[in-house]
């Protein structure tokens, strides 16, 4: 198997399978098995430690996810008027490197109780585990990327990543060319990223969803009280 | 003026003698399984105590029910929109299992399995969340069970606001009750406004309060919007849940399970009419003490020719309105004033209501120990405080209590001059402001209270929830189908490892310990 094909296959086939199977199993899911849809909240059985590790964790993470989603996908014609890829890059390694800190400190905490906890470990599920874990190496993988993004602050890097994002969101066979030649910690960081969307469906993930979906029909419910009709 | 039905509730606790049937045989159908093992939709309490889970009833500890803001609008107590979204991630005003109690089953298998030896084999008890052992179990679903406990952690209880509580610490001077306690359906829940989903709801048709499983999503801001902790997170199916009022029986003109099995006969069940659209102000009147009588008057009266005619524009069945005619709840609440809500200052206007107990003192005014105010025995000597009984029912308003009270009393002392010295005491009557029909009509409700006076249930008229019985998947579609089960419980899939997600634990209300160690 040539290199050439594991590019190709980790870096254009690989994120596709991986955003199928996010969107099909996300449908699925929600067609045929919502009673299972939920956010899985363990507070009740263990209070310790939820108010300042689940909040520092969520607040980060929804804040690292909104960067990447903004900086991996504005085109430079867009953001160019404003700023210079190199500022760009500094913006990002800063946002970044703060909230990747807050984000770290909550799942150090909420890990350590999902492992060490006995009420919290016995009621967890393979999956529970699973996915802590796996945003947790993600995370340290994304923190670790900062040393090398210092080493060229000209933020060709960045725009070569954003380059591969933006080519696979629009279906442009060869984004595996921009990741090619970048440092293999990059890489990692986005094999495992697209793998997050791939597990996306079977695991306690699928209330992001509901987390962006029931604020929005809260406040816009008028008033507080719901009646339902016979039928 | 629009126009609901409701079935509502009265629970006399003259007569409970907390057995716990209620709870017993509710657990029974309801929450005999995993995640839910610490969960009673139906509980009795021993008063005063702090009640289960520890001191639901104060509001300033876990946020609960509505507030009303200066402006005369009300929000939930956790705070409006926004800032109950905030408490999100961590909510802080949720219990912990702890505040219920840790739940446990006993080794009961080691009785029968141990080896030979010379003391006698021991059930201990495990935890059935981590399977463990526990070394004494600290707390339970009751705890304080016939004022088990020292004074010194029940005088805790929130009811005792402004009683001289200390002198009921003495002996001579204890008291107790009892107090069920179910999910109040409330014409204003707070756990309804507290949802984020908007999963759960109020229907239309009978007023039961329910979670739509499917469409919860487990963030429990429902178990902290209700003031009476009524709602459960089952920490197995990460869903919350809480009593349903029985809905399949009361749909089909059966009691509910507690009242059905209530040997005391102490529950009735009973349509009730009220206007939807005076709900908003009855439950924002500003003094938290007329928030009784505010319920009070959104109710109608079923014989008013014009809220007959109202009831049937908004599509309220005949049969309903007959049943409204002859409802116990109606005639206890409205016309005898004998039942009160289950403190009405949380705002949410509850449906489940409460005839307080009398305690002794008619043999002690026999013997001459207690003054007579007039014919009868001065309810203020009670053994019961009716400051403590006021601050349950009537937000700490005395003089309706006091009403019930003696309205009761009167009914015993007019049946027993009858019965016993074969007099009328119409005096008794006249002192209360009753005629003998009335006192008739309360000791054949109240005191024989016959299953018939004591469950007035119209079944549910499926067929009118669409345009033909043909029109709605009630009626007819689910007849013969799988039932009442929860998720896509009846459409395959029953391999145990699911694809999005598996249970952890096997169901331990099986009776069998959990087997990790």
């Amino acid at each position: 198997m040539s290199v050439d094909f594991v590019h190709q296959f980790f870096f254009v086939y690989y994120p596709y399978i991986c955003l199928t199977v996010f969107v099909l199993g996300s449908i699925l899911r929600y067609d045929r098995d919502q009673y299972t849809w939920k956010a899985d909240s363990s507070q009740l059985l263990r209070k310790k430690g939820m108010r300042l590790g689940n909040n520092l964790f969520h607040i980060g993470i929804i804040l690292l996810f909104f960067g990447h989603l903004v900086g991996l996908l504005t085109p430079e014609a867009v953001y160019h008027p404003f700023m210079s890829a190199s500022t760009k890059q500094l913006l990002a390694m800063v946002a970044g490197g703060i909230f990747g800190i807050v984000c770290f400190v909550g799942m150090t905490m909420l890990i350590w109780r999902r492992l060490f906890d006995a009420r919290i470990r016995a009621t967890s599920k393979p999956s529970d585990i699973f996915v802590l874990l796996l945003l947790y190496a993600q995370l340290i993988l994304g923190l670790a990327t900062i040393p090398f993004s210092a080493k060229h602050m000209d933020g060709s890097s960045m725009v070569a990543l954003a380059s591969w994002a933006q080519y696979i969101v629009t279906f442009r066979g060869d984004a595996a060319a921009f990741v090619v030649g970048e440092a293999f910690v990059f890489k990692l960081h986005l094999v495992l990223g697209v793998t997050i969307f791939l597990v996306f469906p079977f695991t306690r993930m699928v209330h992001v969803f509901s987390g962006i979906s029931a604020p929005l029909k809260y406040l816009t419910r008028s008033g507080y009280q719901i009646v339902r009709k016979r039928g | 003026m629009k126009i609901r039905a409701q079935i509502g509730k009265v629970l006399n606790l003259d007569k409970c003698i907390g057995c716990h049937t209620c709870s017993v045989t509710c657990k029974n159908v309801w929450t005999s399984r995993q995640g839910v093992e610490y969960a009673w939709f139906n509980n009795v309490e021993t008063k005063p105590g702090v009640g289960y889970p520890k001191k639901w009833e104060d509001q300033e500890l876990w946020n609960g029910g509505w507030e009303r803001k200066s402006n005369g609008e009300i929000r939930p107590k956790m705070g409006g929109k926004f800032r109950l979204l905030a408490k999100i991630f961590a909510n802080p005003d949720l219990p912990e299992i702890d505040d219920y109690y840790e739940p446990f089953t006993m080794e009961y298998d080691r009785l029968q399995k141990a080896p030979d030896s010379k003391a006698q084999p021991t059930a201990r008890a495990r935890s059935v969340i981590t399977g463990k052992r526990m070394e004494k179990p600290e707390w339970g679903p009751n705890w304080e069970e016939i004022l088990g406990g020292e004074f010194e952690k029940r005088r805790e209880d929130y009811n005792f606001k402004d009683v001289e509580a200390d002198i009921y610490g003495q002996f001579e001077n204890t008291f107790m009750m009892y107090l069920p306690r179910l999910c109040e359906h409330c014409l204003n829940p707070s756990c309804v406004a507290a949802c984020p989903s908007g999963a759960i709801y109020k229907r239309e048709e009978d007023g039961i309060v329910l979670i739509d499983q499917d469409k919860c999503r487990g963030w429990r801001m429902c178990v902290s919007g209700c003031p009476y902790k009524k709602i459960y997170f089952n920490w197995q199916s990460g869903k919350s849940e809480k009593c349903t009022f029985c809905y399949p029986r009361i749909e089909a003109g059966d009691p509910t399970v507690c009242s059905e099995t209530c040997v005391g006969r102490i529950r009735y069940l009973g349509v009730m009419l009220y206007d939807a659209d005076g709900i908003k102000d009855a439950a924002s009147v500003e003094d938290p003490e007329d928030l009784y009588q505010a319920q009070c008057d959104i109710f109608l009266d079923p014989f008013d020719e014009k809220v007959i005619e109202q009831a049937k524009k908004d599509g309220i069945p005949d049969s309903w309105i007959t049943a409204a005619q002859a409802s116990p709840v109606y005639k206890m609440a409205m016309e005898w004033k004998v039942a009160f809500p289950l403190h009405p200052e949380y705002r949410t206007l509850p449906m489940v209501w409460y005839i307080p107990p009398l305690s002794p003192i008619q043999n002690a005014a026999a013997e001459g120990k207690i003054d007579k105010d007039g014919v009868l025995p001065d309810v203020r000597k009670l053994r019961i405080p009716v400051k403590y009984l006021a601050n349950l029912l009537t937000a700490g308003k005395e003089a309706p209590v006091v009403h019930a009270l003696e309205r009761m009393m009167a009914m015993r002392e007019y049946m027993r001059a009858r019965n016993v010295e074969g007099v009328d005491a119409t005096d008794v009557l006249e002192r209360v402001g009753m005629d003998e029909e009335m006192v008739e009509d309360m000791y054949r409700i109240m005191a024989l209270a016959n299953y018939e006076d004591r469950f007035v249930i119209p079944t549910n008229h499926r067929e009118y929830s669409g345009d033909t019985p043909f029109d709605n998947e009630i009626a007819f579609d689910a007849r013969s189908a799988c039932g009442f089960s929860f998720g896509n419980g009846c459409s395959g899939g029953s391999s145990k490892i699911g694809l999005f997600g598996t249970k952890t634990h096997s169901n331990t209300m099986s009776g069998r310990t959990p087997q990790a160690d």
